[in-house]
C-alpha cells in the first residue's frame, strides 16, 4: 500500500472527538447538552440555542441519501483512478447531514432517498473515514 | 431611512475578459478603475471611497488599500468585502450606505482576478473556505459539485430535465455571440450541451461557467449630483441580501438566499418582478439561474424548468437574462460585469444594438456565492424613482 495522497482532515480542537470516534469504528456526533440538537461539523457553540455544553453520542449508522452526485472530473493525481466516483449528502437518522461517499455499488446506482448504512474506511494509521453502503433493501 | 433613489451609478469600466497573461492581478483592477473613473468624467482626486475584494488567486491583507494607493485614491471609506460571488452586488449597496451616512461622496467598487492565467500569483497561498476538512477527504472538490446538488434536488423535487438546464446555457451563448467582449461566441444548441462531457452528474461541461481573467468597476455617487456627469445616470432603486445556512444545514437546496434578498430589494424599490425589463442573474451554473428566477418571483418554485425554455430568457423574449452572455459564455468576473451590463442597458446606446433590450427602464441584478450561502440583489432604474 503506497502513500495516501488524498486530503485528510486536520483534526482541530473542535472536531478531534469526531475523528477519534471514527478511528474506533464507532462514530459519535456532537449533541447540544442543553437543547439536544445534533450538529455537524462539530463546533464550540450550539447554533440553535447558543449553549456551549456538548456531549458526544454514538450514532445509529442509519441514514438516507439526500443528494447523490457522480464526480466525473479528476481534481488531481490522487483522484485519477477513482473517477467516476460517488459523492453524496447523507441525512443521518439523528437529523444531521454530512458529505460522504456511497461505496460498494456503481456510482450511478445511488439515488436520492436510498437507505444506507455507515461503514469505515481505514485510510491511514490515524484516520478512518465514515462512508456508507447501500442498506440491503429500501424501506418505504 | 429608505435609500431608494439616493444614489446613482455614473461610471462603469471593464477590461477585456478571457486570458490576460500580460497583466498582473493588480493591473486588471487598475485598468477597470481607470476606465470607470474616466467614464464618469472624473479623476483620482474625485474619488473618496473604495470597495475591493481579495482576489482568490492573489490573496493579501487590506487589498482595498493596496488598490487605493496604486490608483492615487485617498479614501475616507475603504474596505474589502468577502461574500463570494455576491460581493459586487453587495459592494454597490455598501457604497450607497457609505454615501447616505456621509462617510464619503463618491465610491469606486472594483472586482478583478486572474483565474485563467494567474492562479496562483507567486508567494501566495489560496484562500480557504473553512469546511475543507469535511468535504475534501470525500472527494467533494470544486465549485461544480456543490452546485450540482441544487440541480439534483431540483430534478428530484420538480422533475426538471437536463434539457431545461441546457436552455439557460443556449440563451447565454446567444447573447455572448452578440458581445464583442465575450470569450465564447459560437452559438450552441441544447444537443451540444447534452453531448458535452460530464463534469459532475447532473452537470455537463456546458452547464458550467468559464474561468477568466479580467476586472470590472463602477462609480457610485449621490443622486443630487446625477447630472454632473457625461453619461446618463442610472439610479439605485433597491437592494437586499440574504445569506443562508450551508448546504448541510440548510432545510432546502432549491430555495436559496435570493428569496429573502429580492423581497427586501422589491420592498425598498416599491416594484414587482413583472416591472423588470431584464435580469442579470448570477450564472455560475445553469441551475442557479433557474432557482434564482424562481426565488425572485418570476415564476413559481419548481416551474423554472419549463419557464426558461423556448427563448423566454433570450433577447426578444419576455425577460432577457444576462444580455452580455454571463459567466457561462462572456467570462467569469464574479458578477461585476452583470452590473456594468445592467448600467449600459439602462443608459441606452452603450451595447451592440442587437443585444439592446428595447426601452429598458428597470433591471434586476443578482449575486450569488460562497458555496450556495451568499446572495445579494440590486434593482437599477433609468429614471429617478
Ligand atoms: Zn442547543
Amino acid at each position: 500500500m503506497g502513500e495516501y495522497l488524498k486530503p485528510l482532515p486536520s483534526k482541530n480542537l473542535d472536531d478531534k472527538p469526531l475523528w477519534d470516534s471514527c478511528k474506533n469504528h464507532s462514530m459519535a456526533l456532537q449533541r447540544c447538552a442543553s437543547c439536544g440538537q445534533f450538529r455537524y461539523p462539530p463546533r464550540s457553540l450550539c447554533p440553535n440555542c447558543h449553549a456551549t455544553e456538548t456531549e458526544w453520542r454514538p450514532v445509529s449508522g442509519r441514514g438516507r441519501v439526500y443528494v447523490s452526485l457522480v464526480m466525473c472530473h479528476s481534481y488531481g493525481p490522487a483522484w485519477e483512478k477513482d473517477v467516476p466516483y460517488n459523492v453524496s449528502i447523507i441525512e443521518l437518522e439523528e437529523g444531521v447531514k454530512m458529505w460522504s461517499n456511497v461505496i460498494g455499488c456503481p456510482p450511478d446506482e445511488v439515488k436520492i432517498g436510498d437507505a444506507v448504512v455507515l461503514v469505515y474506511e481505514d485510510v491511514t494509521e490515524e484516520i478512518s473515514l465514515p462512508k456508507f453502503r447501500p442498506a440491503g433493501h429500501q424501506t418505504p | 431611512m429608505n435609500p431608494k433613489g439616493a444614489c446613482t451609478i455614473v461610471g462603469v469600466g471593464e477590461t477585456a475578459v478571457g486570458k490576460l497573461p500580460e497583466m498582473t492581478t493588480l493591473g486588471v483592477q487598475l485598468e477597470a478603475i481607470g476606465r470607470a473613473v474616466k467614464d464618469a468624467g472624473l479623476g483620482p482626486k474625485d474619488i473618496d471611497g473604495l470597495l475591493a475584494i481579495q482576489p482568490s488567486n492573489d490573496p493579501q491583507r487590506s487589498y482595498a488599500l493596496t488598490v487605493a494607493q496604486a490608483a492615487g485614491i485617498h479614501p475616507s471609506y475603504a474596505t474589502d468585502l468577502a461574500i463570494g460571488g455576491a460581493t459586487p452586488v453587495a459592494m454597490v449597496a455598501h457604497a450607497v450606505m457609505a454615501i447616505v451616512t456621509g462617510l464619503c461622496s463618491t465610491v469606486v467598487c472594483v472586482l478583478g482576478h486572474k483565474q485563467a492565467t494567474g492562479r496562483l500569483e507567486p508567494r501566495h497561498g489560496r484562500l480557504r473556505d473553512g469546511n475543507e476538512d469535511f468535504e475534501e477527504p470525500f472527494g467533494l472538490l470544486g465549485a461544480p459539485a456543490v452546485h450540482a446538488c441544487v440541480a439534483a434536488r431540483h430534478m428530484h423535487e420538480f422533475g426538471t430535465k437536463s434539457e431545461q438546464f441546457a436552455a439557460v446555457a443556449v440563451a447565454m451563448r446567444r447573447h455572448a455571440s452578440l458581445n464583442a467582449n465575450a470569450t465564447m461566441r459560437k452559438p450552441i444548441t441544447i444537443q451540444d450541451v447534452l453531448e458535452s462531457r460530464w463534469v459532475v452528474k447532473p452537470f455537463h461541461l456546458l452547464d458550467c461557467c468559464l474561468v477568466s481573467d479580467g476586472a470590472g468597476a463602477v462609480v457610485v455617487t449621490s443622486a443630487d449630483r446625477a447630472h454632473d456627469f457625461p453619461k446618463p445616470p442610472v439610479y439605485i432603486w433597491g437592494f437586499g441580501e440574504g445569506h443562508i445556512a450551508g448546504p448541510l444545514q440548510s432545510s432546502s437546496l432549491t430555495t436559496l438566499g435570493g428569496k429573502q434578498a429580492s423581497e427586501m430589494a422589491y420592498r425598498m424599490a416599491g416594484v414587482r418582478p413583472k416591472d423588470m425589463d431584464f435580469a442579470q442573474i448570477y450564472d455560475c451554473f445553469t441551475a442557479i439561474v433557474m432557482v434564482t428566477l424562481e426565488d425572485y418571483g418570476f415564476c413559481a418554485k419548481g416551474e423554472g424548468g419549463p419557464w426558461v425554455e423556448n427563448g423566454r430568457i433570450e433577447i426578444g423574449g419576455d425577460l432577457p437574462v444576462n444580455t452580455h452572455g454571463g459567466l457561462l459564455s462572456q467570462g467569469h468576473i464574479e458578477g461585476m460585469l452583470h452590473i456594468t451590463e445592467a448600467v449600459k442597458q439602462l443608459r441606452g446606446h452603450s451595447v451592440e444594438p442587437e443585444r439592446q433590450v428595447n426601452d429598458a427602464k428597470l433591471g434586476i441584478v443578482s449575486g450569488h456565492g460562497a458555496s450556495l450561502s451568499a446572495h445579494a440583489t440590486l434593482i437599477l432604474g433609468r429614471e429617478k424613482p
